[in-house]
């Protein structure tokens, strides 16, 4: 995997070297923008959505652009990041939590070079941060699988327990007993973003264990084929994923980064780059939903629509007190909702989660 | 709870397929002394193959040929290098790798987003409506059947037949086999063949059945699961098959095991299938003469005629 980085690293040296380089007098032209992925961008999840961004940027501004893909997390991580700052890329997005530290240690080294770093906590001068509320879509996703699921079991693939992940547990868990109270999730940990095969068998076994809605928090597609071979219903991850599933998606997450990156590289042409914190949702459009699956009835959908519209205006929040953690213990009072520091350090299951949280 | 256990023992035969082609494969390249790190790189190139034939044909059977040529094919490269260039057999290997990550890419680039729905399950009249049995070993498809045939066919090749013979010679001693009229590098360029054959036919099954469709870099590791496969089970057919249901199964296992709600930590849960494998076979195979019997004495060394 790393070795085919370095390919298109040459490659994207020699693109980036027959440019001239200018610090600060930026132009259209000489705008560089580089993106360093954690995955392949035939992935068809998270980093294939990341470089849909990459290419509406280069559509919308005409700037050149060029990335790295399947980087692993760490010390290789830093060695790429280097590489494209030297190689005059004066905007560079890192697109995967395992890069928080190599890229502040290289903006460090690169003043004059803008940073993004996706899903991190850590800001510089020239380093900003960026994430998406995805537990906004989960709520939606959590709602559907309230009214769609007859045996009130959902199988939930995770990958690592982190907070992100546990958090869209949470969100989905709490969104779908709001529904049904009876209904419990079981979460199945396959430890990796990315293996279609794994994933593919957890997909199974949770559904031999009768599961009839499946959702998860990897990358492939694969578990909503299985889903759709095996007759129950699925949600797709960071993108559309109904190609694979035509009966089974009820409808998906999809990641849009496509406004953010054309703005932040807009604003890095015009000269009023800074550093800043951005976790947009679906009011901003960051998150966005797919189109519903042709099953899902037209009550069910005003009822994910109504979720949808009042999380947009403000008026619910997914983690919106009464919340119960797994004990069943009262933790977020009526009328009380947990806060962004609360979120991002999410270290419980609630109530109607089943198994233990690993940690 | 019947169902569920056939249910689990269908998924375990089906995570345990891809590894035991790859790893027989591999291990009689191994058996005629040539070490082939090329693995993982084969198998994605049959995997990008088998599903772009059957998306452009339709045809499942020319898919399976389709990787099965296209494992080969990969497979010759490594053998043009380091039989006849006497190239160091790992840093090919590991070149193979990488360019079979980086080719398969590359072909599959427009066949990302697309669906296939699997190879069709193959039943026999009869026989796959006997309770337990028949569900259990015929109502697959023809890759896991001929998976179930495939360690037999090796374990008789390299106990009983001339060939066998000859290549176990090859991989013990080049210089006595040369010395005797074998032409070596003949018979491991059909070894290094074969291995890239099965490699590729792992490679199909992944994309044509275990989970039918392309997306990069998907067998994730399995190529060298098989390697050490291989190694733990020293060079034994019987063994390379225990060692990979026995990964397969406990892969498949914990899973249930964690949808049952079952306390143990994830961590630990990945770890199993990998601790116990190796654990098994090194346990079984700790008798260091029969292990010295079965490695091939000749391994990863280079072969000239003329020197």
């Amino acid at each position: 995997m790393k070795r085919k980085s370095v390919l298109k690293q040459v490659t994207g040296a020699v693109i980036s070297a027959s440019l001239i380089f200018g610090a600060q007098a930026i132009k259209a032209e000489d705008v560089n923008v580089g993106f360093v992925y954690v995955g392949p961008i035939g992935d068809h999840g998270w980093t294939y959505r990341h470089d849909e961004g990459r290419k509406a940027v280069e559509e919308a501004l005409g700037v050149k652009t060029s990335f790295v893909e399947s980087v692993a997390e760490g010390a290789d991580a830093e060695r790429v990041i280097r590489t494209l700052a030297t190689n005059g890329n004066n905007l560079i997005f890192t697109t995967s939590f395992g890069y928080m530290n190599p890229t502040l240690k290289v903006a460090k080294q690169f003043p004059n070079v803008k940073f993004e770093h996706a899903t991190g906590y850590k800001r510089a001068d020239n380093v900003s941060t960026y994430s998406a509320r995805f537990y906004e879509g989960r709520a939606i996703l959590g709602t559907i699988a309230g009214h769609m699921s007859k045996n009130g079991v959902v199988g939930y693939i995770a990958s690592f327990p982190i907070p992100e992940v546990v958090r869209g547990i949470n969100a989905f868990t709490i969104a779908m007993r709001k529904v049904n109270p009876e209904a419990i999730i079981k979460v199945v940990w396959v430890n990796s973003w990315y293996d279609p095969g794994k994933e593919g068998d957890a997909a199974k076994a949770l559904i031999d264990q009768g599961a009839d809605i499946i959702t998860q928090h990897t990358d492939s597609p694969a578990p909503l084929q299985v889903a759709e071979q095996r007759g129950v219903y699925a949600f797709g991850q960071a993108s559309d994923m109904s190609a694979f599933a035509p009966k089974a998606q009820l409808t998906a997450i999809i990641d849009d980064w496509n406004p953010y990156y054309i703005a932040r590289v807009k604003a890095a042409m015009e000269g009023n780059w800074a550093s800043t914190d951005t976790w947009d949702g679906l009011k901003e459009g960051m998150v966005a939903m797919a189109p519903y699956g042709d099953v899902v009835p037209a009550d069910v959908r005003a009822a994910a629509d109504s979720v949808k519209a009042s999380i947009i205006d403000g008026s619910f929040h997914p983690f919106q007190g009464p919340v119960n953690n797994q004990a069943g213990e009262n933790v977020v009072k009526t009328g009380d909702v947990l806060d962004d520091g609360a979120l991002l350090g999410m270290d419980w299951y609630v109530e109607g989660v089943q198994g233990q949280l690993p940690n | 709870m019947n169902e569920i256990i056939i249910a689990a023992v269908l998924t375990i035969i089906t995570a345990a397929t891809p590894l035991l082609y790859a790893a027989l494969g591999e291990m009689i390249t191994e058996k005629s002394g040539i070490l082939n790190l090329g693995v993982e790189g084969m198998i994605l190139l049959g995997a990008v193959c088998g599903f772009a034939t059957v998306h452009f044909t339709g045809s499942g059977t020319l898919a399976v040929f389709a990787g099965l040529l296209a494992g080969m094919a990969l497979s010759s490269v490594f053998a043009v290098l380091t039989l006849w260039f006497q190239a160091s057999q790992v840093a090919s290997g590991l070149a193979l790798t990488i360019f079979g990550i980086g080719l398969s890419a590359l072909l599959g680039k427009d066949l990302v987003g697309i669906a296939y729905e699997g190879l069709p399950k193959l039943f026999i009249l009869g026989i796959t409506d006997i309770p337990l049995i028949g569900p259990l070993l015929f109502s697959h498809d023809i890759l896991v059947y001929g998976s179930f045939v495939l360690p037999l066919a090796v374990a008789w090749f390299l106990k009983y037949s001339r060939a066998g013979l000859i290549l176990r010679a090859v991989g013990d001693s080049h210089d006595a086999a040369h010395a005797i009229g074998f032409s070596v590098l003949r018979i491991r360029l059909m070894a290094i063949l074969f291995g890239g054959a099965m490699s590729g036919l792992a490679g199909a099954y992944l994309s044509l059945a275990y989970s039918p469709l392309w997306i990069e870099n998907m067998s994730a590791g399995r190529g060298w699961i098989a390697l050490a496969l291989v190694v733990f089970a020293t060079w034994r057919p019987g063994r390379v098959f225990l060692g990979a249901y026995l990964f397969g199964g406990i892969t498949i296992l914990q899973l249930h095991a964690q949808a049952l709600g079952i306390g143990v930590p994830s961590q630990v849960m990945s770890m199993l299938p990998y601790l116990a494998t190796i654990a098994v076979l090194v346990l079984i195979s700790r008798d260091r003469n029969k292990i010295k019997l079965n490695a091939p004495a000749c391994i990863g060394k280079p072969f000239h005629p003329t020197s």
